[in-house]
């Protein structure tokens, strides 16, 4: 197989462009840096921190809103760490979340170490074996774009879509650091006080 | 040391183990509590000693429960609910503690509310050897990363405690374990 040629920072600024509404989490490293180098936004959850939590927030997230969608952006050595987390999610069963794994098959922030995904394991694969909805795997930017398009339909359940994507440490686009402060405005922009 | 007081006294060893027919009633009214304190999402690892709260909360038309595979994801989901503005609570034995520790870092540093319930082993009339370095861990670990942890030893105070620990946990944005003691939960069967 052919090493993954799409650009990461498109992909995510593509899917951040036709979201629609949608409140979105992000995996710590690079899934974070993407989405607010796409534009810094007050309903983008960034994680620095807590591996593998980004799904499960995402999950907590969508039942507490079920209203609205839900749309985590993460990292493949993210999820690889929550692993169990498919199973979780499968079993909750929520119709406002998706998934998208931006998987370079590596671990980008410490080093660039191969991972498990480049070594056989398919998230659409196993989230399918768990008994998500809807799952793929994307590796261009013309996929990606038919993928926004069914992001706009409602689900019946949750969805997972891999985005194989060239294993590059682009520039970093910093999200704020301030766990508190991303935390309240996030609550505000939904109109939660803070405390 | 156990199996020698049972030989020994039988009578006490069970006495020992055996809550009094009034802390039996325990569940019942901390799910009243946990209710009125508006908690509308709880997330659970099984432990016996939180039967009758699982099956409270799992037939609760108004409360969204999950089942976990591992009790860290139950910490993440509290997080995802607070940020959705509802009430979540984690209901685990002292064993999945040691699962938590490093997601325990998002709501300690993002001061998300966090209101776990933590049953004992390893503490009092435990049989399984197993069950006593995480159980002996349990409030050290805790404490260690940041938590508030309190403690209840008697039906009655645990109803109370937990009910307090709700308000400090969503009104005064803490996170905070309620270690259930085995001597409450009694021994098990083998």
């Amino acid at each position: 197989m052919n090493l993954p040629t799409m650009d990461r920072r498109v992909a995510v600024k593509k899917l951040l462009d036709a979201r629609d509404g949608a409140l979105v989490v992000t995996g710590l490293g690079s899934p974070s840096y993407d989405v607010h180098a796409a534009g810094d936004r007050n309903d983008n959850y960034y994680l620095w921190g807590a591996m593998g939590g980004a799904a499960l927030i995402g999950l907590g997230l969508a039942q507490a809103q079920p209203q609205k969608r839900v749309m985590v952006i993460t990292g493949d050595g993210e999820q690889l760490m929550a692993f169990g987390s498919l199973a979780t999610i499968s079993v909750a069963r929520p119709k406002n979340l998706d998934l998208i794994v931006l998987d370079n098959q590596h671990f980008g922030e410490t080093g660039m170490q191969s991972s498990h995904t480049g070594k056989g394991i398919g998230f659409d694969k196993v989230a399918a074996a768990c008994g998500f909805l809807k799952t793929a795997e994307l590796r261009t930017l013309e996929e990606v774009d038919t993928l926004c398009e069914e992001l706009r339909h409602p689900a019946d359940g949750p969805r997972l879509f891999v985005l194989k994507i060239t294993a590059e440490n682009l520039p970093r686009s910093l999200p704020p650091r301030d766990a508190v402060e991303v935390k309240n405005r996030f609550r505000a922009h939904l109109g939660f006080t803070t405390c | 040391m156990t199996a020698s007081i049972e030989a020994k006294h039988p009578q006490a060893a069970a006495l020992a183990a055996a809550p009094a027919a009034s802390e039996k009633q325990w569940p019942d009214p901390v799910y009243d509590v946990l209710k009125a304190a508006g908690i509308s999402q709880m997330s659970y690892v099984p432990d016996a000693g939180h039967t009758t709260l699982i099956e409270r909360f799992s037939t609760d038309p108004e409360v969204v429960t999950n089942v976990l595979t591992t009790e860290e994801e139950g910490i993440a989901i509290a997080a995802g609910s607070w940020l959705g503005g509802k009430r979540s609570v984690v209901l685990m034995q002292s064993s999945g503690v040691g699962n938590c520790i490093n997601m325990l870092s998002l709501p300690v540093q993002a001061r998300f509310p966090l209101l776990v319930l933590v049953t004992m082993r390893g503490e009092w009339a435990e049989f399984n050897p197993w069950q006593v370095p995480m159980g002996q861990a349990t409030e050290a670990s805790l404490k260690a990363i940041g938590l508030r942890v309190l403690r209840a030893e008697t039906g009655p105070d645990l109803v109370e405690t937990v009910a307090q620990a709700a308000l400090m946990a969503f009104d005064a944005d803490q996170q905070i374990a309620v270690l259930i003691g085995q001597r409450l939960l009694g021994k098990k069967k083998w």
